[in-house]
């Protein structure tokens, strides 16, 4: 009769039964079968035994003095915890009464009186399965929480430094932007970043790169650090462009990507520069006739094409005070109904007809997608740039540490830009930086670079390219000038700007004169100074604003040369 | 069908089971089964009490292959339990009987072995 299951693995094993003799011989079987076996001879006894000794199985006579099998078992199940600590009842119980009552106290299986050591074998080792698949499920339960915990803390922590990072700019101060953005929007891969230029415009990106979560949202890190350092310094789209895509391009792998649109919204000149690669139409709302001008992908994104192919062309389109420009990510468009359906463009259009009141544009959006989806998304992106007027120039004293001790007060130097530097090369940012040595100019640093931006462009747009301002006397017009300008600027093989700077110090700190010369046909000064100011007019701002900004302008050499001065105190 | 007192195949299992310990369970057994028919006696009023012990007495006896005990003890735990007690006096005396029948038949298994 010894034909015992094979024991899987040696079990403490108590046994709570208070006749002796079924006591000494269910001890025996047990023991028999491999097992060390821990013996009460009550319920009360049997609790403190396994408080004390933790054994993995227990074997609970029902009837017991003291306290009876049912009480110890829920005792005993209570102490155990998550821990699956099987309990056998050992009953001759046969009403299914008290069977039920084995069951609720948690009793796991049942052993008949007379015992049948076969049986018993058979039920410790199908409880001691059971066991041992529970401690599993708890482990891994356990692993798979801990790594959870792991993650959402890298994420946290991932959070918060890409929070500083993406919200470094402007984008929560500005008075005219407002957007939306989902709180693990960037581990969706979106992106969306604001700052201002030197000479007061504002640059803003919105990008979305592939994948999703962290390896989507690494690329945020070095694209962030070229927009606001470049932006910063005064460089345009086009060179920060070129050096986004030229990082991305080197760091990320081939499948990973940006798709972004890049703008300069400037409310002196009143446009909008628009550079998209891969992003949905964004819009130029005019207010006056709620006309929307949509913003078209005209490049493939960030990180996919070499420096050598890739294509920095941006549009130009006006703006009057007041329009807007919004932008939005893929994640709106693409929300898809029960039956996949997408939303799209032609619903977004009727939203935005629909649309009464534009401070609730976002709103009726969400409204929209909401509705169509029955449920909201996490990656959804929307920005909104409003176009206002007096937006101070900042002058840049944080970004400098030194003391201006050893300010430079006593120079002169001259640069000439030629034809193949002048289609490729904004010498302005460096110009700017080289300027900003002098620490009496730093407070000036915008209204320095916005002078210089227009008195450069002047000289390049209407000097060396020829191209007459007056042709942006409406959009069609304004239209033709930037794609004259693109055109004239490719074909473009003789010609030069010349920049001469001279620095001197004077009694009371000093003063720069900048001279910017250029090669073209010169214009008639009187002529066009005489002009009537017209704030409304899309030609004619740069000059007037040359005028607010710097203290003296003078042209000479039939227009062809014209000449500034910035003077400064010197600090106490 | 006869009445079997002492299944002898019962007391087979046992002694492969408990080797050395077989004669010490047999003496518990005796020992235990002692009390509980005196204490059967004590409780002859007490219709709780008398299942109870009945239900334990049961189960050794049951395992101990002390057949016509067990049913007994089955019995007077049934009518015990029962709305209208009647006949327990009858039924203990029965098993107080039962075990001096069976009582010697254990010693003289016990007497095959040495103490």
């Amino acid at each position: 009769m010894n034909t015992l299951a094979p024991v899987l693995e040696a079990l403490t094993v108590l046994i709570a039964e208070d006749s002796a003799a079924d006591l000494l011989l269910l001890s025996t079987i047990v023991r028999r079968q491999g097992h060390q076996v821990l013996t009460a001879r009550n319920g009360q006894e049997a609790v403190e035994v396994f408080t004390r000794e933790r054994p993995q199985l227990v074997l609970m006579d029902a009837l017991m003095p003291v306290m009876d099998g049912f009480e110890a078992a829920r005792q005993i199940k209570q102490l155990a915890g998550e821990a699956l600590v099987p309990i056998i009842f050992l009953t001759s119980l046969r009403e299914s009464e008290a069977l039920a009552q084995c069951l609720d106290a948690g009793g796991d299986d049942f052993l008949a009186k007379p015992y049948n050591q076969i049986i018993l074998a058979a039920k410790i080792n199908a409880m001691d399965r059971l066991r041992r698949l529970q401690a599993t499920v708890l482990q891994q339960r356990d692993l798979i929480a801990r790594h959870n915990d792991y993650l959402l803390h890298e994420q946290r922590v991932a959070k918060a430094v890409f929070d500083k990072v993406a919200h470094s700019g402007c984008i929560n101060a500005a008075p005219n932007i407002r957007y939306v953005q989902s709180p693990y929007a960037l581990f969706n891969g979106d992106l969306l970043l604001a700052a201002y230029t030197p000479s007061g415009d504002m640059h803003v990106l919105l990008g979305d790169f592939t994948g999703h979560g962290l390896p989507a949202a690494v690329g945020a890190m070095p694209l962030a650090e070229v927009f606001y350092g470049m932006t910063a310094k005064g460089y345009g789209l086009a060179q920060t462009l070129r050096e986004m895509n030229a990082k991305l391009k080197r760091i990320l792998p081939v499948d990973m990507f940006c798709c972004a649109t890049l703008l300069c919204l400037s409310a002196q000149r009143r446009v909008v520069e628009v550079w998209n690669g891969g992003m949905p139409d964004g819009y130029v709302h005019d207010v006056a006739t709620g006309r929307r001008t949509p913003l078209v992908s005209r490049h493939l994104p960030l990180g996919v094409l070499a420096a050598e192919a890739f294509d920095d062309r941006t549009e130009v389109w006006p703006m009057a005070l007041g329009d807007r420009v919004f932008l939005l990510s893929d994640g709106v468009l693409d929300t898809a109904d029960a039956y996949e359906q997408l939303f799209g463009a032609e619903r977004l259009q009727q939203v935005f007809a629909a649309n009464r009141e534009p401070d609730r544009l976002f709103e009726d959006i969400e409204r929209a997608l909401a509705g169509f989806r029955g449920e909201v998304r996490d990656d959804i992106s929307m920005v909104e740039i409003t176009l206002l007027a007096g937006q101070p120039l900042r002058s840049q004293g944080a970004l400098y540490s030194d003391s201006g001790q050893l300010s430079p007060l006593d120079w002169s130097v001259s640069f000439e830009f030629r034809a193949e530097s002048l289609k490729r090369y904004n010498p302005l940012p460096y110009l700017l930086q080289l300027l900003l040595e002098i620490h009496g100019l730093r407070e000036q640093s915008g209204a320095l670079y916005s002078v210089m931006a227009e008195l450069y462009s002047n000289a390049l747009e209407h000097g060396v390219l020829g191209l007459d301002s007056r042709l942006k006397r409406n959009a069609q017009g304004f239209a033709d000038y930037y794609r004259l300008r693109n055109e004239r600027l490719a074909q473009l093989d003789s010609g030069h700007v010349r920049v001469h700077v001279h620095v001197l110090p004077t009694a009371a700190g000093g003063c720069l004169t900048l001279r910017i010369e250029d090669s073209g046909p010169g214009f008639d000064v009187e002529k066009v100074l005489a002009r009537p100011l017209d704030v409304d007019r899309l030609s004619g701002r740069g000059l007037s604003l040359v005028r607010q900004l710097s203290s003296d302008v003078r042209w000479s050499d039939g227009g062809r040369s014209v000449c500034v001065e910035f003077s400064w105190e010197a600090l106490a | 069908m006869a009445e079997i007192h002492l299944d002898p195949d019962v007391l087979l299992g046992l002694q492969e089971v408990m080797e050395s310990e077989y004669p010490k369970l047999l003496d518990t057994f005796l020992d235990d089964s002692q009390k509980r028919v005196e204490a059967l006696r004590k409780a002859r009023d007490d219709a709780k009490a008398l299942g109870r012990i009945a239900h334990s007495f049961k189960g050794s006896s049951g395992n101990l292959g002390a057949v016509r005990l067990a049913q007994l003890c089955q019995q007077l735990e049934d009518r015990s339990a029962e709305k209208a007690v009647t006949g327990l006096e009858g039924l203990v005396d029965q098993i107080d009987h039962e075990f001096a029948l069976v009582k010697p038949l254990y010693e003289r298994e016990r007497g095959r072995f040495q103490a």
